[in-house]
C-alpha cells in the first residue's frame, strides 16, 4: 500500500510530468486561459491517461512480450491511446457540448500529448506491474490536472493585472510557467 | 517454419486483432454517443425569450441560437433577453460576455405588461399581438398577463383600444437585484 502512495506523491508533486519532466506542454500553454477549461482538460486527460496506461500495460505484457515484439511498442501504444482519445471525444461531445466547444482542437490533440505516451513508455522501462502502472498513469494525470488548474488561475489573475507591454500574452505566461517549475523543483529529492 | 516468418505473422495478426478490437469499440461508441443536431443550439434556444423579434438581425431565436453554437456571431445581440440572457449565453458557449447594446437613448430596466382589469373590454387584440402567448383571456372576458412568461416586448400596449395595458417594472427580488447605475458625483468626491 505504501508504495502506491509513494508513486502518487512522486508523480503528482516530485516528478510532475509538466513542470519537472516537461511533457505535455502543448495543452499546458494552450488550454490554460480559463480555469473551467483547464479543469475539463485535466479531467479528460486523467481519463485517457489512466485508461491508456492500463491498456498499454496489458498490450505490452500479454501481446508483445510473449512474441518478442517489444520493438513495436510505440506503434501499439499510439494505437491504444488514439482509440481511448477517440472514445473520450465522443463521450465529451455527448455529455458536455460546452466543454467540447471550449476544448476544441485540444481534445483530439490529447493523442499527441507526449505525457500520455511518456507514461506508457516509462511504465515499460521501470518494469511497473499492473497496479503500479495504473497508479503511475493516474498520478501523472492528477499532477497534470493540478498544474493546469493552478496555472490557469494564475493566468486569470495576470489577465487582470497591469503587465508591461513587451511581456503581454505568451511571454508572461512562459515566465509564470518557469517560476512554477522552479517552485515544483523544491519537492525534488522527497521521493524517488 | 523459419523463425522470422512466425515472428512477422504474429506481429501482423496481433496488430490486425488490436485494430479490430479498437475499431469495434469506437464503432459502438459512435452509436452509443450519437449526437443529434447541435446540442448547444438547443440549450441556447431554451434560454432565449422566443419573441422571434428579429432584433438580433437573425430571422428568429432558433437561427440566432444556431449561429451562436457555431461561434459565428456575438453573444450580446438579444435585446429582449437583456444582460441576464447574455450572461447565460456566454456561460454555455464559453465566449467572453459583452454588454448588450440597447438602441434606446436610455437604458431601460426590464418591464412586464400589466392589464388594468377594470378597464379591459375583452377584445382579444392584445392576445393576438403577444408573441409568447403570455396573455390569458377570451372574447368579452377580462384578460390578464402571465408575469413569468411576459418578456416585456411592448407589442400588446399599442394595439389596446382602451389603453388599459401599461409596462411596469417587476418587484425587486434576489434574482433581479442589481447595483444602482453609477451617477456623476460633484467634483469634490469624484475621482
Amino acid at each position: 500500500m505504501q508504495e502506491y502512495v509513494l508513486i502518487l506523491i512522486s508523480t503528482v508533486l516530485v516528478n510532475n510530468f509538466v513542470l519537472v519532466k516537461f511533457l505535455g506542454l502543448c495543452p499546458f500553454m494552450g488550454v490554460s486561459k480559463k480555469t473551467d477549461a483547464a479543469l475539463g482538460m485535466g479531467l479528460a486527460t486523467t481519463f485517457v491517461l489512466t485508461l491508456s496506461s492500463v491498456l498499454s500495460y496489458i498490450i505490452f505484457n500479454y501481446l508483445l512480450q510473449p512474441f518478442g515484439l517489444e520493438y513495436l511498442q510505440t506503434i501499439a501504444f499510439i494505437l491504444a491511446i488514439a482509440a481511448v482519445v477517440g472514445f473520450t471525444e465522443m463521450a465529451v461531445h455527448k455529455t458536455s457540448p460546452t466543454l467540447y466547444q471550449v476544448l476544441g482542437i485540444y481534445l483530439p490533440l490529447i493523442t499527441t500529448n507526449c505525457a500520455v505516451l511518456g507514461v506508457a513508455l516509462l511504465n515499460v522501462t521501470e518494469n511497473n506491474n499492473f497496479l503500479e502502472s495504473a497508479f503511475f498513469g493516474f498520478g501523472a494525470a492528477v499532477g497534470f490536472t493540478l498544474v493546469m488548474v493552478l496555472f490557469a488561475s494564475l493566468r486569470e489573475r495576470i489577465d487582470a493585472s497591469d503587465v508591461p507591454a513587451p511581456f503581454k500574452g505568451a511571454p508572461i505566461a512562459l515566465i509564470t510557467a518557469g517560476l512554477m517549475s522552479m517552485a515544483f523543483m523544491g519537492f525534488g529529492g522527497m521521493v524517488h | 517454419m523459419e523463425e522470422w516468418f512466425i515472428s512477422i505473422t504474429a506481429a501482423i495478426l496481433i496488430f490486425v486483432g488490436l485494430a479490430i478490437v479498437f475499431g469495434l469499440l469506437l464503432g459502438y461508441a459512435a452509436v452509443r454517443f450519437k449526437v443529434e443536431g447541435n446540442p448547444m443550439a438547443e440549450q441556447i434556444d431554451k434560454i432565449l425569450p422566443q419573441t422571434q423579434c428579429g432584433q438580433c438581425t437573425f430571422p428568429g431565436c432558433k437561427p440566432y441560437a444556431e449561429a451562436l453554437a457555431k461561434g459565428e456571431t456575438e453573444v450580446n445581440l438579444c435585446i429582449p433577453g437583456g444582460t441576464d440572457t447574455m450572461i447565460l449565453i456566454s456561460e454555455i458557449t464559453g465566449l467572453e460576455p459583452k454588454e448588450v447594446e440597447v438602441t434606446e437613448a436610455e437604458h431601460k430596466p426590464k418591464e412586464t405588461a400589466f392589464i388594468d382589469e377594470d378597464v379591459c373590454i375583452g377584445c382579444v387584440l392584445c392576445i393576438k399581438a403577444c408573441p409568447v402567448d403570455a396573455i390569458l383571456g377570451a372574447t368579452k372576458l377580462m384578460h390578464t398577463v402571465i408575469q413569468s412568461e411576459c418578456t416585456g416586448c411592448d407589442k400588446c400596449a399599442p394595439v389596446c383600444p382602451v389603453d388599459c395595458i401599461d409596462m411596469r417594472a417587476p418587484p425587486v427580488s434576489l434574482e433581479n437585484w442589481q447595483w444602482p447605475e453609477p451617477t456623476i458625483k460633484s467634483e469634490g468626491e469624484a475621482k
